[in-house]
């Protein structure tokens, strides 16, 4: 695209700079709690529940011990009795009075995670690729109507069916189970991927696979190997959306979450220490909780950055 | 490669038909194109006989099989595309291969084909080249590559060259006259271009609102239009038509148009009363000041070797190609004669060409072979 294309008036030099500013203070302000997440989960407990808050602090991994750990209180006597701490988490856990017990349920919770919301983004893209091509290709009776009906699904809050959902889940065994929630966040987010896999395959020409058939391929394969490919910018950016919110769900997995099940989400703010919550193994919960969605965003960005303007940009 | 043959095809969408009774053959190895202008039927037509679209009535034969109800892709063609829908996701040898590899052939032989292919259109330097960079022309051979690659009993062309810029389409009319010289296959070429058509083909059939209105050699076509449509699509300029009301009888050889008398071709049916039209092609008028037709030039277009002289008459404009050397004067009053062997009769309300002379010629020629 050529500059004239863009503004006929170059913006002034101090009217950059302002714009900058701004730009720069917004991203300074939404980034706050995030470090201050990152800052906790690196304090020890006594200097996360200082006041006034510490800047300035020597880091400890010690939020990050208690996070995978179980610990229990012992005598002084014993601690000494025992061999020599072999690593840091050991060591610093003696100094507090205590010994390690064993695992947390961090570990298993956070696979949990993994495995609920991959596995419900996997079946709603490719339940919403299928649809889309098919509401995209062929004359569906009513399309207008069930289009409709499928946005409709998402504009009560999901939320305010809770009530039904806990009870049918109940009756049909699925509660507390990951095949319940896998279900359960494709279909919250199969309508939305409907939508927009259908305005991206929209945006493929009906010659590409017309071309293949002729060519010797079935509807299917032509599907295959010529559609989808193409269709790959929107898919990305849809599974990333439909990750974020099954990643990110808290209430349904609360409701209907409690233990083999159970999400990150609902999780981490149960991690309880001694005398009230474990602030910076709380932290070190979020913290690594944020690490999956990060790393999926990045590796997609190319594909989300160009499919976020939804189809307008032509490859 | 095979003969195709359309039979009362038609093809309705909802109450709208797009293509009203077809019939047409292409014979083995022939150049087809299928002229007219926009939303006359013409892709409609192709996507039919390839398989895209299923005729609401009617049938198609490929090599004397009816295919009318086949798949795509049990029927053994190749379309070419107006965009050419090359896959953009990958490069011009896997374009060209993707039909073979569908037949499950061997990436060896695969690998061979395609680069003797590439050859035939001078593209092998290009075969590992993405499609997306490739200029308009080179994808436009691609395109036909990935059609020859396969054999196939006809190829289907839908305005191939509708994207290229001029001075390219020249070039490709030209090699793909050439390529069809050399491989000798069935082909169906579709444009709203006349001069594309009168390039190529071995027949051409013209079509308006679904309907062909004519079908013959490119001759044919020019000299005699079976339509006013026709008369007046084809030719640059088209047809002048002089509008006259007579009663015309098997056997005339003269009308009158405002009083002067116009020798045509010998009737050959009985028309009655009613309002006819004569066609005149340019070039079949001249000035001579002898002659009662007369008008004043109005303009002149050089184009080198001829002239298109426009002259207002008491009938309307009508334009004449004339030689490039012959001196006019805007505003100049001049006598208007008509080659009397080469004129056509329509009648006004059809459209229709009456029988004429110039058809006995026609058929003389057809039994001449
Ligand atoms: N799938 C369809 N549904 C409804 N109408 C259609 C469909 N396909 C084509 N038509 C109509 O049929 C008519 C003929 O279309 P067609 O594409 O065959 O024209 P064409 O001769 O190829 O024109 P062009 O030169 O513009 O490509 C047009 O009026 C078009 O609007
Ligand atoms: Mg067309």
């Amino acid at each position: 695209m050529s500059a004239s294309a863009h503004s006929v008036i170059e913006p002034s030099a101090t009217s950059k700079r302002v714009a900058g500013a701004i730009v720069i203070l917004y991203a300074v302000i939404t980034m706050i709690p995030l470090f201050w997440i990152i800052a906790t989960s690196f304090k020890t407990p006594p200097d996360s529940i200082a006041y006034p808050p510490k800047v300035v602090f020597t880091p400890s991994i010690e939020g990050y011990c208690n996070l995978f750990t179980t610990r229990t209180r012992q005598t002084a006597e014993y601690i000494q009795s025992l061999p020599p701490a072999t690593n840091f988490c050991d060591e610093t856990t003696r100094k507090r009075n205590m010994v390690i017990a064993g695992q947390s349920n961090f570990l298993p919770r956070f696979v949990n995670s993994l495995i609920i919301a991959f596995g419900s983004t996997f079946c709603a893209v490719f339940l919403g690729t299928l649809t889309a091509y098919g509401f995209s290709r062929f004359k569906v009776p009513l399309a207008d109507d069930l289009l409709f009906f499928i946005l409709s699904t998402r504009m009560m809050p999901p939320i305010a069916v809770a009530i039904p959902i806990y009870l049918m889940y109940r009756e049909l065994g699925l509660s507390d189970t990951a095949l319940g929630m896998i279900l359960l966040y494709t279909a919250v987010n199969v309508s939305l991927a409907v939508w927009l896999l259908k305005g991206f395959i929209d945006e493929i020409p009906r010659e590409y696979e017309e071309a293949a058939m002729i060519d010797g391929y079935s509807r299917l394969q032509s599907f295959w190997k010529v559609v989808l490919p193409q269709a790959t910018t929107g898919i990305a950016a849809t599974a990333i959306f439909c990750l974020i919110f099954a990643w990110n769900e808290y209430a349904f997995a609360a409701l209907l979450t409690s233990g083999t099940a159970q999400t990150a989400p609902p999780f981490i703010p149960t991690i309880i220490g001694e005398g009230g919550q474990d602030w910076p193994a709380v932290a070190a919960g979020t913290t690594i909780f944020l690490v999956p969605i990060l790393v999926f965003t990045i590796l997609l960005r190319k594909q989300l950055l160009r499919g976020i303007t939804f189809g307008a940009v032509r490859k | 490669m095979a003969e195709i043959r359309v039979e009362q095809l038609r093809k309705e969408f909802g109450s709208f038909t797009a293509v009203q009774n077809s019939n047409f053959v292409v014979e083995d190895g022939e150049f087809f194109v299928m002229l007219g202008p926009s939303g006359c039927g013409k892709t409609t037509t192709l996507r039919m006989i390839a398989g895209l679209e299923l005729p609401t009535s009617g049938r198609i034969l490929l090599g004397g099989e009816d295919v009318s109800q086949k798949r795509a892709r049990e029927r053994d063609i190749a379309f070419v595309f107006q965009l050419f829908a090359l896959y953009p996701h990958m490069n011009v040898r896997k374009n060209i291969g993707f039909p073979l590899l569908a037949q499950g052939m061997q990436k060896a032989e695969i690998r061979k084909q395609v680069e003797e292919v590439a050859r035939l259109l001078r593209i092998d330097h290009l075969l590992d080249k993405p499609v997306s960079g490739l200029a308009g022309g080179d994808r436009q051979r691609v395109a036909l590559g990935r059609a020859i690659v396969r054999r196939p009993k006809c190829f289907l062309m839908d305005e191939p060259l509708g994207t290229l810029d001029a001075e390219f389409r020249d070039l490709m009319v030209h090699e793909l006259r050439e390529l069809h010289n050399r491989i000798h296959a069935t082909t169906v070429y579709v444009t709203h271009d006349q001069h594309e058509a009168m390039a190529m083909a071995d027949k051409i059939a013209v079509m308006n609102h679904g309907v062909i209105e004519q079908f013959g050699t490119p001759q044919e076509i020019y000299d005699r239009p079976a339509t006013m449509f026709v008369a007046d699509f084809i030719g640059s300029p088209p047809m002048n038509f002089l509008k006259f009301g007579a009663t015309l009888a098997r056997g005339d050889r003269k009308v009158g148009v405002r009083g002067a008398e116009i020798v045509i071709p010998e009737l050959r049916e009985d028309a009655g009363e009613a309002e006819y039209a004569l066609g005149i092609r340019p070039e079949h008028i001249r000035f001579d000041d002898a002659s009662r037709l007369r008008g004043a030039v109005y303009g002149a277009e050089y184009l080198g070797t001829t002239q298109i002289v426009a002259v207002e008459t008491a009938d309307g404009m009508l334009k004449a190609r004339v030689p490039a050397d012959q001196t006019v004067k805007v505003g100049e009053q001049v006598g208007l004669a008509l080659n009397g062997a080469r004129l056509s009769v329509f009648e006004k309300a059809s459209g229709r060409a009456l029988r004429t002379a110039l058809h006995d010629e026609a058929l003389r020629s057809h039994a001449h072979g």
